[in-house]
């Protein structure tokens, strides 16, 4: 049974600086080999010349034992020690010479990035500086490509417009509803409670409206189009720049800008309002059965909503969806664009086009709600 | 290698491909002998990759069996399928590297999916497979970083980290410039004779044909079945099908048939 256990030893062959190694026993997966460090100490203290192998202990074998070999042959190639694989069988010499054919690459070692210097105040903003120029540049294209299309001189394709229309539209109705009537719901809940305190509970119509037409509304429909649509472009251009199809478009001698990027930014532009109007109604609806639910009647809700509707209030909201809509599409577009090559990038791009999306809406939100505040709308 | 009375490693029987009423091809009969390098070849178009997903399990076939080593694969339940494709070795045709994962882990991924190597065991080997296809060194890059040729070849790595006894190759050479292709072809023999494993490639490239294989089935795209079987250089000569003759003889102008599925 000693056979069978795996082992080595190395012989001091006295005439001339020589070392034999013997292997024995089977060398496979299961077995417990030697590992290369103990044949390097035994290596070390007899200081060969040359080292020969001897197998004819061997028994089966695997990779393992190649792995053994290569790792030996290695160190013999930087000891300047001969290694003569006269001893192996056939075909574990082949290996070994297929191996060891292309001496291994040696990586000039990177400067090593620790942790924290990627944390460091001055590549942290630098990096946002970079972002930001980077998106300036994308807006420039942008804006660039649709200067092209109202010239009437863009690769800009109707049907493509269409089709992206569709996607970012009627697909969306469901999921929109039901975003909608919820908010409209959790408005009216929330206000009713508070204003029920004071006997103005029917001021709940006007918290509903408000709150919706200005600000939820628009706002609960940019988010779920940016992780809807924005995520989609992103995912689509990035997938896209991995198969090369970007490159294909950019050589036929067309701005991918405009072939690709516009109708989708038009298509949600376009899409994003009418979204927006349809959210805004079911909005209403939903805190119309909250207020029922707390004793207000249809005709009193309906008189005292429609009285707070003014198209201030519309107008604000359409003007943040189409900001909105533009935002949402140049983060996805962006982020698909610049995407890595592979499937990593992809992932990668998707999730950055939903982060940036969600910070440009609320960053947006909140500077035109401080304008407006001053301007007194 | 070869025992002189061949045995039959993976067997195909009245294998019917289709999809949906859309028959690919039908009736294909053809033993794979154990140690073979074996061409599938065939026009564009005629279902050669689709026979290698087929035999691979990626697709059902619509009619017939498929069997390694005896046993059915076809009929096989997925835990069954599980332990048979573990001794076979795949490289599809880009490569098929997980992009998020630097070399070594892609080699050592199988590793330790299926056996119980210690850490220090599966650098060793990882080290040593990479090695063997010339990318020694190579562990700490990632796939995007390294030329189309070697992707292919740490493609091949990764195929041989459990030392299959089943190599599959979809369209090795594509994309390779010749140089590198003969070199992989070099390479696929060598591995074939030293670690002994059957290798069933599809390719077009007939300098490969040539170089390589011992032998092959063609599939003819107009009669939906195969059309002749052989050691290629032999069908070459004299193969009875005239179209065969004309797809082999093609290697003085090759270059024409070179479009991928």
């Amino acid at each position: 049974m000693t056979e069978q256990v795996a082992g080595l030893e190395l012989r001091r062959d006295d005439s001339a600086r020589r070392s034999v190694l013997h292997l024995r026993g089977d060398w496979v997966q299961g077995v417990e080999t030697p590992v290369f460090p103990e044949l390097r100490a035994l290596l070390n203290a007899a200081a060969p010349e040359e080292l020969a192998l001897d197998c004819s202990e061997l028994g089966q074998w695997d990779s393992l034992l190649m792995a053994f070999l290569l790792q030996c042959h290695g160190h013999c190639r930087d000891q300047d020690i001969r290694f003569s694989d006269d001893g192996l069988p056939d075909n574990a010499r082949r290996l070994l010479g297929i191996a060891t054919s292309v001496p291994p690459q040696r990586r000039e070692p990177d400067a090593t990035t620790r942790w924290w210097q990627g944390i460091h105040p001055s590549a942290l903003l630098r990096d946002v500086v970079d972002d930001l120029r980077l998106s300036m540049a994308f807006f420039g294209e942008v804006c660039l490509a649709i200067w092209a299309l109202v010239r009437g001189r863009a690769n800009t394709r109707f049907s493509d417009f269409r089709h992206f229309c569709y996607q970012a539209g009627p697909d969306a109705f469901a999921i929109i509803s039901l975003t909608s009537i919820l908010v409209g719901m959790i408005l009216g809940y929330l206000g009713a409670v508070q204003l029920q305190q004071f006997g103005a509970g029917i001021y709940v119509a006007d918290l509903v409206v408000i709150g919706l037409l200005r600000e939820m509304g628009v706002l609960m429909t940019a988010i779920v189009m940016a992780g809807r649509t924005g995520a989609a472009y992103a995912a689509q251009l990035g997938t896209m720049q991995a198969s090369e199809e970007i490159d294909a478009v950019r050589t036929m001698g067309v701005s991918p800008i405009e072939f690709l990027v516009t109708p989708r930014i038009l298509a949600l532009v376009v899409m994003m309002p009418l979204l927006t109007l349809y959210a805004n109604l079911l909005g209403i609806l939903g805190g119309g059965i909250v207020a029922g639910g707390m004793g207000i009647s249809l005709l009193q809700y309906t008189s005292q909503a429609s009285a707070a509707v003014t198209l201030t209030h519309i107008g604000v909201g359409m003007l943040k969806s189409v900001v909105f809509a533009v935002l949402i599409a140049i983060a996805g577009c962006r982020s698909g664009m610049q995407s890595g090559r592979d499937s990593a990038g992809v992932g990668e791009a998707a999730t950055e086009a939903v982060v940036t999306a969600l910070v440009y809406l609320i960053v947006a939100d909140a500077a035109i709600n401080i304008l407006f505040q001053h301007l007194g709308l | 290698m070869n025992e002189s009375a061949p045995e039959v490693h993976i067997d195909v029987r009245d294998l019917t491909m289709a999809f949906g009423p859309k028959v690919i091809q039908r009736d294909l009969n053809f033993p794979i002998y154990r140690g073979d390098i074996f061409v599938i070849m065939g026009g564009s178009g005629c279902g050669k990759s689709t026979l290698l997903k087929h035999m691979l399990g990626l697709l059902e076939p619509a009619a017939g069996d498929i069997l390694y080593s005896g046993q059915s694969f076809t009929r096989a339940s997925s835990a069954e399928r599980d332990v048979m494709r573990r001794g076979w070795g795949i490289t599809y045709q880009s490569g098929g590297l997980f992009s998020a994962m630097t070399l070594e882990q892609n080699v050592s991924l199988p590793l330790q999916l299926y056996t119980d190597y210690t850490a220090t065991q599966i650098a060793d080997v990882v080290d040593y497979k990479l090695s063997l296809v010339g990318l020694g060194g190579f562990q700490s890059y990632y796939p995007a970083e390294i030329s189309g040729g070697m992707r292919k070849r740490a493609a091949l790595a990764r195929a041989i980290a459990l030392d299959p006894q089943i190599l599959f190759f979809d369209e090795p050479s594509a994309g390779l410039d010749p140089i590198s292709s003969r070199l992989l072809d070099d390479l696929i023999l060598e591995l074939k004779e030293s670690i002994g494993a059957t290798v069933v490639m599809v390719t077009h490239e007939l300098e490969s044909i040539f170089a390589i294989a011992t032998n092959s089935v063609y599939l003819d795209a107009s009669s939906r079945t195969m059309i002749d079987y052989g050691d290629p250089r032999q069908l070459r000569d004299s193969s009875e099908q005239p179209v065969v003759r004309q797809f082999l003889a093609r290697s003085a102008a090759a270059g024409e048939d070179m479009g991928s599925e």
